[in-house]
């Protein structure tokens, strides 16, 4: 999908965004988002120098790839600086805490009465309910249904749930503050170029920590879009994420088509060495 | 060895006399002979549903906590009771639990001759569930959700009452302040008004 289309999109979502309110997201009165094409020198892309952190996990051709993205933006007048985003280590545990507690609650509607599949194999009510959930949940679904619970329960939502709302909160934070002196940052969509298919189904840990970057903008409320930046030598796809600040959308998908302008990225195929996925 | 006192608190429900729904615009109405028909994505809990905030509903449990001398919350908040029934679309019933809306009220009553200050722990807002119509042979139940969002205050008393006539006295006095500021219609008949 071009830019334009994928603008012409958006501006139809915006739209959509400002029916009234049947479903949750936020409406800002009086406000429009516009098309517009990017001038020279009119992104300022900020990096996490606390990326680093993830030094040690951060795979070196990713490392690569998102150097070279950065040359692209230098070329076209941006200024790319370094920020801090000092919570931002924190964004795993704070995101595996925060969004199965919500599953676990927001899932609970799926129990076979109104919602989900309801099961024939059941002796009563309570039966019902768990066959009819513990067979139609895949999982994944179970794992985080089960962590968002034990979160949530009397004795450890403090600990846990409410902890890391504040968490959340400092997050959050360090983002403002880093709007304040940059209009995009840029960081690898995850620390290793895409996986294979299965690779990382036996081991929900790392497939949480492959979340590093990309969840900060759930936890912060920031709108993230990733784009092709590249391929790792057996021809695994990596990805450029930038992040905008609310309601800046428009700066960000601007801020996307300068890249997709100057590189051919996202008109190439992986090509998977050795075997298929 | 002493006998035994008894001690009495109350936790009673007050249905708010609104037009709509506390988070929809459904009809606040009592009508169980059309099952299902004041309804609509926000009561019946469909997913991404948002619940849009009754104006009135929180007018009217303002004027209950003051009519009961409690003090008003400058901050106040939802939260989720999250618990399986199938009158319950949603699993949970929002409710408040942190941060109820009133506290620290206290009601005067008279019983038995003598004059006596109950105290109200607190008054929170929350959604009504629905219905259960069970099937007289027992074969199947049927749920309406009519009643699912219509808007409740619990008003949850000190265990100050010390005899069953003091709870009798206690309910009327409170049903009488509570209809006269047009908070609450009363029909204890409608489950307007239920402990």
């Amino acid at each position: 999908m071009n830019h334009l289309l994928r603008h012409l999109l958006y501006e139809h979502v915006a739209a959509c965004l400002l029916e009234p309110p049947q479903t949750t997201f936020v409406v800002r009165d009086g406000s429009w988002f516009y098309g517009g094409v990017a001038r020279r020198g009119d992104v300022f892309l900020g990096r996490n120098k606390f990326l680093d952190h993830f030094g040690d996990g951060l795979d070196p051709e990713v490392r690569e790839a998102v150097e070279r993205a950065l040359d692209v933006y230098r070329g076209l007048g941006a200024d790319v600086q370094e920020i801090e985003l000092p919570h931002s280590r924190f964004a795993v545990a704070c995101y595996y805490l925060v969004a199965p507690s919500e599953a676990s609650s927001n899932l609970a509607r799926y129990d076979g009465i109104h919602y989900g599949r309801r099961t024939d194999d059941h002796d009563g009510l309570v039966e019902m309910y768990s066959n009819s959930r513990g067979t139609a949940f895949g999982t994944e679904v179970k794992r985080r249904i089960m962590l968002g619970t034990y979160a949530l329960s009397a004795g450890y939502y403090d600990a846990y749930y409410l902890k890391a709302q504040k968490v959340r909160r400092l997050i959050r934070q360090d983002y403002s503050r880093a709007f304040a002196d940059v209009d995009v940052i840029a960081s690898p969509v995850a620390p290793t170029p895409a996986v294979r298919l299965g690779q990382l189904t036996d081991d929900p840990l790392q497939m949480y920590l492959a979340d590093a970057y990309t969840i900060s903008a759930n936890l912060a409320g920031l709108p993230g879009v990733s784009i092709p930046a590249g391929f790792s030598q057996d021809g695994r796809p990596i990805g450029l994420q930038l992040l905008a600040n609310s309601f800046a959308e428009d700066r960000l998908l601007r801020a996307a088509a300068m890249h997709e302008r100057e590189t051919d990225w996202h008109l190439a195929t992986p090509t998977f060495a050795g075997d298929a996925c | 060895m002493t006998s035994p006192t008894t001690i009495i608190g109350l936790e009673v429900h007050v249905q708010l006399q609104t037009r709509t729904k506390i988070f929809c615009g459904c009809a606040n109405r009592f009508n169980p002979d059309e099952p299902n028909v004041q309804t609509c994505p926000v009561c019946l809990g469909l997913p991404g549903a948002l619940p849009v905030m009754n104006r009135r509903a929180l007018e009217l449990s303002v004027r209950a906590g003051l009519a009961l001398s409690g003090t008003i919350a400058g901050l106040t908040k939802w939260d989720r009771k999250q618990y399986y029934y199938p009158d319950l679309p949603k699993a949970y019933q929002i409710s408040q639990y942190e941060r109820p809306l009133c506290e620290n009220g206290h009601l005067k009553i008279e019983s038995g001759g003598k004059s006596k200050r109950i105290g109200i722990t607190r008054i929170h807002l929350e959604e009504d569930a629905g219905k259960l119509v069970h099937e007289e042979n027992g074969d199947a139940s049927y749920v309406d959700l009519n009643r699912a969002g219509v808007p409740l205050v619990e008003i949850v008393s000190e265990p100050d009452l010390g005899t069953p006539e003091e709870a009798k006295d206690y309910m009327k006095k409170k049903h009488a302040i509570l209809t006269s500021l047009g908070i609450c219609s009363g029909d204890m008949e409608k489950g307007h008004m239920f402990p």
